[in-house]
């Protein structure tokens, strides 16, 4: 597996290259000879259908290039260092880039004030509801500015209220950083409604069977749902959907 | 509710039920007066003993030999457990050896021991450190061999090295566990120094303070000492408890 920034005039607009990506476990092949760019400054969700080796795809790109991906993972329960309060948490990976303490601080300051956080930073982990927990690992994936953010179904764990909650959170992060986002998704209303470009994958040995394109201004509200073009774009991801799942 | 206000009294009504029930053996005779004295007559034997008197410093002699096994324990056991708990391949290579060894009763190697360190003190401490070593140990291993996949993952993915993974995470994660092994350790210390005080030639501790009353028919004084050990007992685990509150508060959540 190869992923560099690409500097070809054909793959400009691409911020991560992947090319003749082969993944097998004992048992299966995840990935046969994969090829995907993923596009600079957008979000592209990927979905597909259940085993299919979307965490796989997006752990083995973090593997690959550790200190410039965030990632965020599906258990919030489970990301967090519980023996840390929350800005520690935060603090963390500025720490393992050996800043000092006050820029530390200074940093976390700053994107805490631009992304209008509104948690007890002082507070630990357990103290904090679901919602607040996942907000808090998006901040420290967010603190060390990565090129890339990673996100592994960040809501699965939430209730309803709080999903769209965080949805809106998320959209807003994404439109005051620009960071280039790939977010994996079980929920395809989901999937379509924060993303740029959606990616459907087919069953095991995983490869491309759609890459839509989703232009809608952001931000997004609750009337984008039901808007003409995320309708007919989500009737569409479906039929592709269906399609690769009856086929296995 | 009005119940609530009581909730934190409840535990005493065992204490007194337990109590009553002893006066009322005692008043109808239901076993003999010799062998079974009054609660007066025992908490008075108790008292006098832990005041000043030799219950007290037999106390203090199992109290230290307790403590002493634990800390060795804890000193060999838990970097031993971090260093086989961190590779999966080396804990499972040794897993049949320290099993086999946690569940061999430690008074059975008594007769080694006293080979190895002749009758004395070395003998009870070793002892009843050897068989705390295994169970915290054990815990440790484990602790560290459950550390939360996501937790090392992420730690993995901010860029830390092998050493910072295992000094940050690992180590914390593996705190709760070590916990519990270092609680059932000390308890696990106590039962074999006690035993070791019975039979082992001791002149002090309270395993000899129990066995001595008992050949004298010091009925008082023996259940004195009983009481004395069962304090010990639940007084280290408490104290264990109150420590792991403190440093692991996450514990649990």
């Amino acid at each position: 597996m190869r992923a560099d920034e690409a500097v070809a005039a054909s793959a400009a607009s691409a911020h991560v290259t992947i090319r003749g990506l082969t993944k097998r476990f004992t048992d299966a092949v995840v990935y046969d000879r994969f090829d995907l760019d993923i596009p600079r400054g957008k979000l592209m969700s990927i979905f597909g259908p259940n085993g299919c080796g979307k965490s796989t795809l997006i752990n083995m790109i973090t593997g690959l290039i550790p200190t410039d991906a965030g990632e965020i993972f599906q258990n919030y329960r489970e990301a967090l260092f519980p023996w840390l309060r929350a800005i520690d948490n935060i603090q963390y990976p500025l720490k393992l880039m050996k800043l000092p303490k006050a820029e530390r601080r200074a940093r976390t300051e700053r994107m805490v004030a631009r992304l209008g956080v509104k948690v007890d930073l002082n507070r630990y982990p357990y103290e904090l509801s679901g919602g607040q927990q996942q907000l808090v690992s998006i901040m420290r994936a967010l603190v060390v500015e990565p090129q890339i953010l990673f996100l592994d179904e960040p809501f699965s764990a939430l209730d309803y209220e709080m999903t769209l909650f965080m949805r809106d959170q998320l959209q807003r992060i994404f439109v005051e950083t620009g960071t280039t986002t790939v977010l994996v998704s079980h929920d395809l209303e989901e999937a379509v409604y924060l993303a740029d470009r959606i990616l459907l994958l087919s069953r095991r040995p995983a490869c491309i069977a759609d890459y839509v394109h989703y232009d809608a201004a952001r931000p997004r509200t609750d009337a984008t749902l039901s808007q003409h073009d995320f309708v007919q774009i989500k009737a569409h991801c479906l039929e592709v959907f269906q399609r690769e799942v009856r086929k296995g | 509710m009005k119940s609530t206000h009581f909730d934190p009294y409840l535990p005493i009504i065992g204490v007194v039920g337990l109590i009553v029930i002893w006066y009322l053996a005692v008043w109808y005779q239901v076993v003999d007066p010799v062998l079974l004295p009054s609660p007066v007559d025992t908490f008075r034997a108790l008292w006098s003993g832990m005041s000043g008197g030799r219950l007290g410093f037999d106390f203090m002699r199992t109290l230290e030999r307790t403590i002493l096994a634990t800390l060795i324990a804890a000193a060999i056991a838990i970097p031993l457990g971090i260093l086989l708990g961190a590779s999966e391949k080396v804990y499972r290579s040794v897993e049949f050896v320290v099993d086999f060894f946690r569940s061999t009763p430690a008074s059975a190697m008594f007769p080694l021991f006293l080979v190895l360190f002749g009758v004395g003190d070395k003998t009870k401490v070793s002892v009843a450190a050897f068989g705390a070593a295994l169970v915290i140990l054990f815990n440790v291993a484990y602790g560290v061999m459950h550390a939360r996949k996501t937790r090392l993952l992420a730690a993995k993915v901010m860029g830390a090295s092998r050493i910072r993974v295992l000094t940050d995470v690992m180590l914390l994660e593996s705190l709760p566990q070590t916990f519990v092994g270092l609680r059932n350790g000390v308890s696990l210390a106590l039962v074999i120094v006690v035993v070791a005080e019975m039979f082992i030639g001791s002149t002090d501790g309270l395993g000899q303070r129990v066995f001595e009353a008992q050949q004298l028919f010091a009925m008082p004084d023996m259940y004195a000492a009983i009481f004395a050990a069962g304090g010990l007992g639940y007084g280290l685990n408490l104290m264990f408890l109150l420590v792991e509150r403190q440093f692991v508060h996450w514990s649990g959540k």
